[in-house]
């Protein structure tokens, strides 16, 4: 038996990275899995290495910040597998912000991505959830939605934005007795595609000081973010709810 | 291969609750356990239950506060099991502080027992981890150290402090360069026999309002907070130092 035995898993983001890793935890435990992304030549390759490795595995394409593909999406997820038990909101931009030069056009653009697209994950895997009887639901923040950056203002109020949605979410699902748990996860600097494209507009002071704040001394691997992500998927948790796991090599702690 | 697989735990207040659930799950994922406590009849029935279902575990009598016989148990561990990787500071007690007739004697019992204790424990612990390459210490806290509670003003100040001490631990570690990581687990109200007797010092008033708190509308079984500290001494977790795990069923995110 697996810790997620036959629990239907929605990942977005899920062909590289943190998505990728939890993809793959979740099969090997048994899980079912649909992986979600803007480019269907890499989702499809995703979920064939998956389904390579003996898992249940389907590549679904999505644009995470459209309100009407939501729904198209889980009733795909329905069709394949006949449930839904957990989603990772996970796709996410990591983009900096110039605080004196940046336009709403690129405050909105992060904002879609990382807090919109979440409120309506979160909304359609409810309407889902509770017909199948409950299920969990981990929204991907950021150690940058705990504490600020002087070059992420956009990036920073998207993932704060995350955190505090997750415990409303939390609290009208047990007002309601939906047996859904949301939580939030807050990955410290991990060794992704995506943090590899931020770190690039890095400069040399920047570098300097996040490695400052990385006690451990090093980045995270997705396998690091993914345990955490199993750990809230799965009935193992299932007294944890509005809550936070952060997994930060201790970037937050002081 | 368990998920600590020949992993030796230490655990304080091992016999009963939330210790005792711990230990099991330690034992059944291939872990070798010492328990502790001050009650030897109640701590070798323990033991001997886990290794009646085939487990490695053994009793050691411990007075928590009592400083000369912290280095004296963690040599009992390592002669029995010749290394020490995980400690779970768990021993505690739960007392109601009436703020304006409270005396010192009855502040120091508190903080004696729920907090120096840890910070013995902690200090000891490092010790012997630093000589076998490394560790996970997982200190029990409360959500009553995240959170106030009019009548329970010692027991908060200690739960804070082992918030906090937790943090520059782990912080103490991460310099040094230990590869022990420490972190805090913060349960919320839990079947066990500390808070049962805890719930006898609250009047029907704190406890509408107690169960209020708790969104999921009921207490945790003891075994959710032992996955929480699985996951924690488990290598699943090797990035996650200096942080806090709320396993509250919603109680704080409000």
């Amino acid at each position: 038996m697996g810790r997620v035995q036959d629990k239907v898993a929605l990942i977005t983001g899920g062909t590289a990275g943190i998505g990728y890793a939890t993809a793959e935890l979740i099969g090997k435990e048994g899980g079912k899995i649909a992986i979600t992304d803007l480019r269907p030549v890499e989702g499809e390759a995703s979920a064939q290495a998956l389904r390579d490795q003996g898992y249940d595995a389907i590549f679904i394409e999505q644009d995470v910040t459209d309100e009407a593909r939501w729904k198209e999406v889980v009733a795909a997820v329905v069709e394949k597998y006949g449930r839904l038990d957990i989603l990772v909101n996970n796709a996410g931009v990591g983009e900096q912000t110039d605080l004196e030069e940046s336009d709403l056009a690129h405050w909105r653009f992060v904002n879609s991505v990382n807090m919109e697209a979440v409120f309506m994950g979160t909304q359609n895997a409810i309407k889902q959830m509770k017909l199948n009887g409950g299920g969990s639901i981990i929204n991907i923040s950021s150690i940058e939605g705990l504490v600020g950056d002087p070059r992420f203002g956009a990036y920073n109020a998207s993932k704060g934005g995350v955190r505090l949605f997750s415990k409303s979410a939390a609290l009208y699902c047990a007002e309601k007795k939906y047996n859904i748990r949301v939580n939030s996860l807050h990955p410290g600097f991990t060794v992704t595609p995506m943090v590899d494209g931020a770190i690039d507009q890095f400069s040399p002071e920047d570098s300097e000081r996040i490695n400052r704040e990385i006690v451990i001394g090093h980045m995270a691997e997705p396998i690091d973010q993914a345990y955490g992500i199993l750990f809230l998927a799965s009935d193992e948790s299932r007294y944890m709810t509005g809550t936070e796991l952060v997994i930060d090599g201790g970037f937050t702690c002081h | 291969m368990g998920r600590v697989q020949d992993k030796v735990c230490l655990i304080t207040g091992g016999t009963a609750g939330i210790g005792y659930s711990a230990a099991e799950l330690m034992c059944r994922e291939g872990g070798k356990v010492a328990i502790t406590d001050l009650r030897p009849k109640e701590g070798e029935a323990a033991a001997q239950t886990l290794r009646d279902q085939g487990y490695a575990a053994i009793f050691i009598e411990q007075d928590v506060t009592s400083e000369s016989r912290w280095p004296e148990v963690i040599a009992a561990v390592v002669a029995e099991y010749g290394r020490l990787d995980v400690l779970v500071n768990n021993a505690g007690v739960g007392a109601a502080t009436d703020l304006e007739e409270s005396d010192l004697a009855h502040w120091r019992f508190i903080q004696s027992v729920n907090l120096e204790a840890v910070f013995m424990g902690t200090q000891n612990a490092i010790k012997q981890m630093k000589l076998n390459g490394g560790g996970s210490i997982v200190n029990i806290s409360s959500i009553e150290g995240i959170i106030g509670d009019p009548r329970s003003a010692a027991y908060n100040a200690s739960k804070g402090g082992v918030r906090l001490f937790t943090k520059s631990a782990a912080l103490h570690c991460a310099e040094k360069k230990y590869n022990i990581r420490v972190n805090s687990v913060h349960p919320g109200f839990t079947k066990t026999p500390m808070a049962e007797s805890a719930g006898d010092l609250f009047g029907p008033d704190d406890l509408v309002r107690i169960q209020h708190e708790i969104a999921v509308g009921h207490m945790a079984e003891p075994q959710d907070q032992g996955y929480g500290i699985l996951y924690l001494a488990s290598d699943e977790s090797k990035y996650v130092t200096g942080t806090e795990l709320i396993i509250d069923g919603g109680y704080t995110c409000h």
